[in-house]
């Protein structure tokens, strides 16, 4: 049962960001024949990128530049980038392939994956506009001891990006052998290579418009696929459903169940089906999603790229905007390939499994409504997709190192700038060799856990340190370096005990802990550990951190004293 | 380096922070921040427990047709997310920014 439990709630994961969707292909990613006109739109939106690199590394030459493209992006442009990050080659092939095959589950995910946007604004948005400048670490630390906040915060963001990145890798290198026809480590250098090209000359200028380009060639892909599948059914929602209803019952029909089991079946796909089967984990998986998100440190790092709190402000607005909007075409996506694609059987193997595995769905309806040319779009859209978000996420580790771990904490803020850049490019290339190194090595390995564990801990340990350090007086540095360790452990444990990890990947038999997502202990641990060891702390540190909340709030609140959008 | 910034401005900030408008300005913003945020908690939560315990209700047709009343719902909840989000950029443009703006001009900010 909870090893079922654990099965079926593999395909959240498909949700996240790429990682997950390279679990789903695990096994089942045979290569295709090579692709050209795939191949040369990719190349077409490599080269742009590039240029662009160019570009901004022409105008990157302080941290400022390097760090938040000076902090001239506006609320808009800024929108795109974060919605850009959000909006995965996972959540855009993940999501309709789940619809495709269960139909209504897959929206269940989509609102897990919003409904932490306006959170993250009515809470933290404004503040860490505010009280920010670099990493989320300025703003978690303002008013405490430097040193240990910091550390925390640097290990935070190295751990969350590390499990991020590894499977955005095995990701990459699986879709590049569908896709594209090419080998695995091929890609998995392409991937490498390209990210440290854009982070290494081009900084956040070039990684926000790698971002923004790429956002705008998603939606517009899709909302063309959208528009085609709706213009079939008259514009109509129900005959789109209807149809959809009717292929299911047809196929059940032939697969040889009764009639009434028949209609059932095709019935089905409009209602909640298995994959969430007990409250605790539902529960817990939702928290990980909606508090993960506003503890992610490539997400918090873009609102320090907007002059103010008013553009940060904007900058989540547009994001939810965008981010909702590409999540509903997404569900019309999924209905639109059960319909188009589940019936032809020119996209079929002899066993009626899709061609090239289940998460084709989309790339398969791409043809359907746009022929080879589409399909050639699509599917180098979905490839440029994980590169974006792997140059974003080298970006906010390396900050992490730089910035955090050499700038404040070894040289206790007397680094100068052009020494902080050399480290944060350093890092680059580290990271870059290590990404590479661990998607060769993680190539045939169960990576959905990683996906999970990152948003567990952004959940368990970001979240609740970002929230208490901005909005409790009596938060003191020990309770925020201690609490917020202990809440990141918490999640770390939990998930290696967890089925996923403990029965599925190690295979030691059942799991200690039952449930899937450990959030739902996590996160209060988190809590609770800061708020305890705040209270108990007697250190004299502990009087100047309280001491130090007052001037932290009106700052925050106004926006007195804040990093201007350009800082030399 | 986070702290040297603005050391010029702590009397600013005293000043500020002791003003009865700024502070009744930033209670109101903090109340409509977490009514906003305990409504589209509540609504997620609500749904995911709907899920977990009464899966057949969402699958329930509307009228006689084949969506069924969990479609609404569901992008219901997005398009909630997408409203909440306006309505607060809407009203802090509108009044917070504008009023703040007033309060630190007399402080001369």
């Amino acid at each position: 049962m909870r090893a079922r439990l654990a099965g079926a709630l593999a395909p959240v994961l498909v949700l996240m960001p790429a990682p997950a969707f390279a679990a789903a292909l695990e096994g089942e990613a045979q290569r295709q024949p090579i692709n050209w006109v795939a191949i040369a739109m990719f190349v077409a939106f490599v080269g742009l990128t590039l240029w662009i690199t160019k570009a901004a590394a022409a105008r990157t030459r302080t941290a400022s530049d390097f760090y938040t493209a000076g902090g001239g992006i506006s609320g808009f442009q800024n929108g795109l980038a974060m919605a850009g990050d959000y909006m995965s080659a996972a959540s855009f092939l993940g999501i309709s392939a789940q619809i495709f095959t269960d139909g209504y589950d897959g929206l269940i995910y989509s609102t897990g994956f919003l409904v932490g946007w306006p959170i993250l604004l009515f809470l933290m948005a404004e503040r860490l506009r505010n009280l920010g400048r670099f990493t989320f670490a300025d703003v978690a630390s303002y008013r405490f001891a430097q040193p240990p906040v910091r550390s925390f915060a640097a290990v935070s963001t190295l751990l969350v990006v590390s499990f991020y990145l590894i499977a955005q890798m095995v990701g990459a290198g699986q879709l590049i052998k569908l896709l594209f026809g090419l080998p695995y480590a091929v890609a998995v250098v392409i991937v490498g290579a390209l990210m440290m090209l854009y982070v290494l000359f081009g900084g956040m200028r070039a990684t926000t418009w790698v971002q923004i380009i790429k956002a705008v060639l998603l939606l517009g892909g899709a909302s063309f696929m959208a528009l085609m599948v709706l213009a079939q059914f008259g514009f109509s929602l129900e005959a789109l459903f209807a149809r959809a209803v009717a292929v299911k019952s047809a196929a059940a029909q032939a697969a040889g169940a009764t009639p009434a089991d028949a209609a059932a079946k095709g019935r089905a796909i409009m209602a909640p089906g298995g994959f969430i089967k007990d409250p605790v984990s539902a529960i817990s998986f939702g928290l990980a999603l909606m508090l993960g998100t506003a503890g992610l440190p490539h997400i918090l790092m873009r609102f320090f790229t907007v002059p103010d709190a008013k553009e940060a402000r904007k900058s989540v607005l547009w994001a939810t905007g965008w981010i909702g909007y590409f999540y509903i075409l997404t569900f019309i996506i999924g209905f639109g390939a059960i319909i188009l694609v589940g019936t032809d059987a020119g996209y079929k193997m002899a066993d009626g499994t899709l061609r090239g595995g289940g998460n084709m769905a989309a790339i398969h309806l791409a043809h359907a409504v746009g022929g080879n040319a589409f399909l050639g779009f699509i599917s180098a859209v979905a490839f440029a997709t994980i590169l974006a978000v792997v140059a974003g996420l080298t970006l906010s580790a390396a900050s992490a190192v730089s910035h955090d771990l050499y700038a404040t904490v070894l040289k206790q803020g007397r680094a100068n700038s052009a020494d902080e850049l050399r480290v944060s490019r350093i890092t680059t290339l580290a990271l870059g060799a290590l990404a590479v190194l661990l998607g060769l090595v993680f190539e045939k390995q169960n990576v959905a856990f990683m996906v999970s564990l990152a948003f567990a801990l952004a959940a368990s340990g970001n979240f609740p340190v970002l929230i208490l350090s901005l909005l409790w007086s009596g938060c003191t540095t020990r309770g925020a370096a201690w609490g917020g360790t202990i809440g990141l452990l918490t999640a770390f444990v939990l998930t290696l005990l967890s089925p996923a990890v403990w029965t599925t990947t190690f295979g030691l038999g059942p799991a200690p802990f039952p449930y899937s997502s450990a959030a739902i202990f996590s996160v209060p641990a988190g809590f609770i550990a800061i708020w305890l060891i705040s209270r108990l702390d007697r250190s004299p540190r502990a009087a100047v951190d309280k001491a130090g909340y007052p001037a932290q709030r009106v700052r925050a609140e106004t926006g007195i004293g804040a990093f201007a959008a350009s800082d030399h | 380096m986070t702290q040297e910034a603005g050391r010029t401005d702590e009397a600013l900030i005293a000043a500020v922070g002791a003003d009865p408008r700024y502070i009744e300005l930033v209670a109101r913003r903090a109340r409509l921040g977490w009514w906003l945020s305990a409504i589209i908690f509540a609504a997620f939560v609500g749904y995911l427990t709907l899920i977990a315990f009464d899966k057949a209700l969402l699958g329930m047709p509307i009228g006689d047709g084949v969506t069924s009343i969990g479609i609404p719902i569901g992008l219901g909840l997005i398009l909630l997310a997408i409203a909440l989000t306006g309505l607060y950029v809407a009203y802090a443009n509108r009044h917070h920014d504008a009023q703040m703006a007033a309060i630190l001009k007399d402080h001369g900010a």
